[in-house]
């Protein structure tokens, strides 16, 4: 049976209902925002969707002055660096995302630590990306 | 993990009995299969007494994308073709930047298995045809392209984030990166195959005369982290890494002869044995349980190390995967050099130097040598392989007699880590 947990679902659900959404193993209760068929601890292919809060904090960053093709298109570069990173979510797992609302030139100005939220206001139509801004 | 750490040991040992490399660098008129070819003949002019390229069974070849780097997939059987060993069994491996390391371990696996005696293990990676943005793009496809990707990570970008997390957790700051990248230059200004073969001081001093000749503002660099600090010399790349915190964009082969340890002598009075070898696999950066730390490469070392009965103590000198320095950094944490969070202070100390009680990238590392991904791992054993036969000439570290060197390969952002042991036995 194919499975309804991949990432065309995580971008839709993201897009449609403004919410990330990722899996929860009802067998050991695993929590990952990456929908995935399987559970990576137990090794169950008991999955369920599990609603993430969009509460979390940031791990960690960077600022990216050298660009992909993609975001080049978008007007970022050299002269406008954009931040992207990981945080970890309120409910414990880590996700890499775009962080917004901060100012990639100027890197010492953003904080690991800080509270973040979901972001997904203004997201790409073709390409919709994770991203969070500070809360 | 359960399985992980049980001890193994291959069936019978295997050598290294001959070593060659392509030169590094930007060749337009070159490509991939040619640059395999120079290596390959670059071994055949330096065996000890020569071989009979008939003898060789088998052959594994590391190669990352030259798919997207060439156009061309499917690169094993034209190289057999291009060598002239058709029609023996010829594989190419992909495991991004570890790719060569993990055809190594398969011709290492495959004397072991006693299956042949003779196996021809190297990588190749023709760079140099695509725009930074687009090799950006190709080298970013190692990353989780559903999940990493889209949020805009790129390779250094993901190393950034590392350094960010090391300079958060520890007192890692960036003129600890930037002396890494010091002294793998002063390393690569020895190695007549690196890219650049010019210290950070011949570069700032070029600079300077350039500034002169062409009547424009000349730069007032006092010393080299003047230099290193200067924007326009050293721009930002994924802050907080800039230019020279990162391993160049190179077109360059790699291969070394590997033979079952009965015939070693048959080719050369030292062969050097691959006493251990270790591979590990890792979760993206953000599933990790550290993000200072590469857990592949952790796994892997001890594989490596308890297969050749070694520990930390014993070795003498190692290769490491500094695509971008914190990664050298967070390499010498995870081989157990030195304990989490001291590797910046023991690249201050000048421990990890030529001359130092763990030299680390004597032959220039990825940083200056050159970084042809899918050539690399290989590259790194070669290097071990002359330091130990007492052959890396100017660069030849400073211990007397070194006996033990370790290789440190990784593919991605730790998705993939091959550790090799190397041993001269005589």
């Amino acid at each position: 049976m194919a499975s309804e947990f991949n990432s065309r679902a995580f971008y839709s659900k993201l897009k449609e209902d403004k919410t990330l959404v990722g899996v929860k193993c009802q067998d050991c209760g695993h929590l990952s925002p990456e929908p995935r068929p399987m559970c990576p601890e137990c090794h169950g292919f008991n999955m369920e969707w599990h609603a993430f809060s969009g509460k979390a904090k940031l791990s960690t960053f960077t600022c990216i002055s050298i660009v992909p093709v993609k975001m080049a298109a978008k007007g970022y570069g050299r002269d406008k660096p954009y931040c992207t990173g990981i945080v970890a979510l309120e409910e414990g797992p880590r996700i890499s995302a775009m962080i917004n609302g901060v100012d990639g030139t100027n890197p010492q100005s953003i904080k690991t630590g800080m509270d973040m939220v979901l972001d997904a206001d203004d997201l790409d139509e073709d390409s919709p990306a994770l991203a969070f801004r500070p809360a | 993990m359960a399985t992980i750490n049980k001890k193994r040991q291959l069936g019978r040992q295997v050598s290294i009995v001959g070593a060659g490399l392509s030169q590094f660098g930007a060749f337009p008129e070159k490509d991939s299969r040619d640059l395999f070819v120079e290596a390959f003949q670059d071994m055949v002019q330096n065996m000890d007494r020569g071989f009979d390229i008939e003898d060789i069974e088998c052959a594994y070849v590391g190669n990352y994308s030259s798919d997207l780097f060439e156009h061309q997939g499917h690169t094993a059987p034209i190289l057999a073709d291009w060598l002239g060993i058709t029609p023996i069994p010829v594989t190419r491996i992909e495991n991004a930047c570890a790719s060569s390391g993990s055809a190594l371990r398969e011709g290492v696996m495959a004397i072991a298995s006693g299956m042949y005696d003779v196996v021809l293990v190297g990588g190749m990676e023709k760079m140099t045809n695509l725009p930074t943005d687009g090799v950006t793009d190709v080298l970013a496809s190692a990353a989780d392209g559903l999940y990493e990707v889209p949020a805009g990570l790129t390779f250094p970008g993901i190393f950034g984030a590392i350094a960010k997390a090391h300079m958060d957790k520890y007192e890692t700051n960036l003129d600890h990166l930037l002396k890494v990248a010091i002294k793998n230059h002063s390393n690569g200004a020895l190695n007549p195959k690196a890219q650049f073969q010019e210290t950070v001081t011949q570069m700032m001093e070029r600079r300077i005369s350039r500034a002169q000749e062409r009547g424009q503002e000349v730069p007032d660099y006092k010393t080299d982290m003047d230099f290193l600090n200067d924007p326009k010399a050293n721009p930002w790349i994924a802050w907080p890494l800039r230019l020279y915190d990162c391993a160049p964009i190179t077109d360059g082969a790699t291969c070394v002869l590997l033979v079952s340890e009965e015939i070693a002598y048959n080719f050369t009075d030292v062969p050097i044995s691959i006493a251990g070898i270790g591979q590990a696999s890792g979760k993206p950066l953000h599933d990790s349980d550290e993000l200072t730390s590469l857990s592949a490469a952790k796994a892997a070392s001890q594989q490596a190390y308890d297969m050749a009965g070694i520990t930390v103590a014993d070795i003498d000198l190692a290769e490491v995967h500094d695509c971008f320095t914190i990664a050298e950094i967070v390499a010498t944490e995870d081989l157990g050099f030195f304990s989490p969070g001291e590797g910046p202070r023991a690249v201050d100390e000048g421990r990890t130097a030529r001359d130092g009680d763990h030299p680390i990238n004597t032959s220039g590392g990825l940083k200056a040598k050159g970084h042809p991904v899918g050539a690399s791992g290989v590259g790194q054993v070669i290097e071990i392989y002359k330091q130990l036969r007492g052959e890396a000439g100017e660069r030849q570290v400073k211990k007397t007699d070194p006996t033990v060197g370790v290789t440190h390969n990784v593919g991605g952002t730790g998705g993939t880590c091959v550790v090799n042991v190397l041993r001269r036995e005589s």
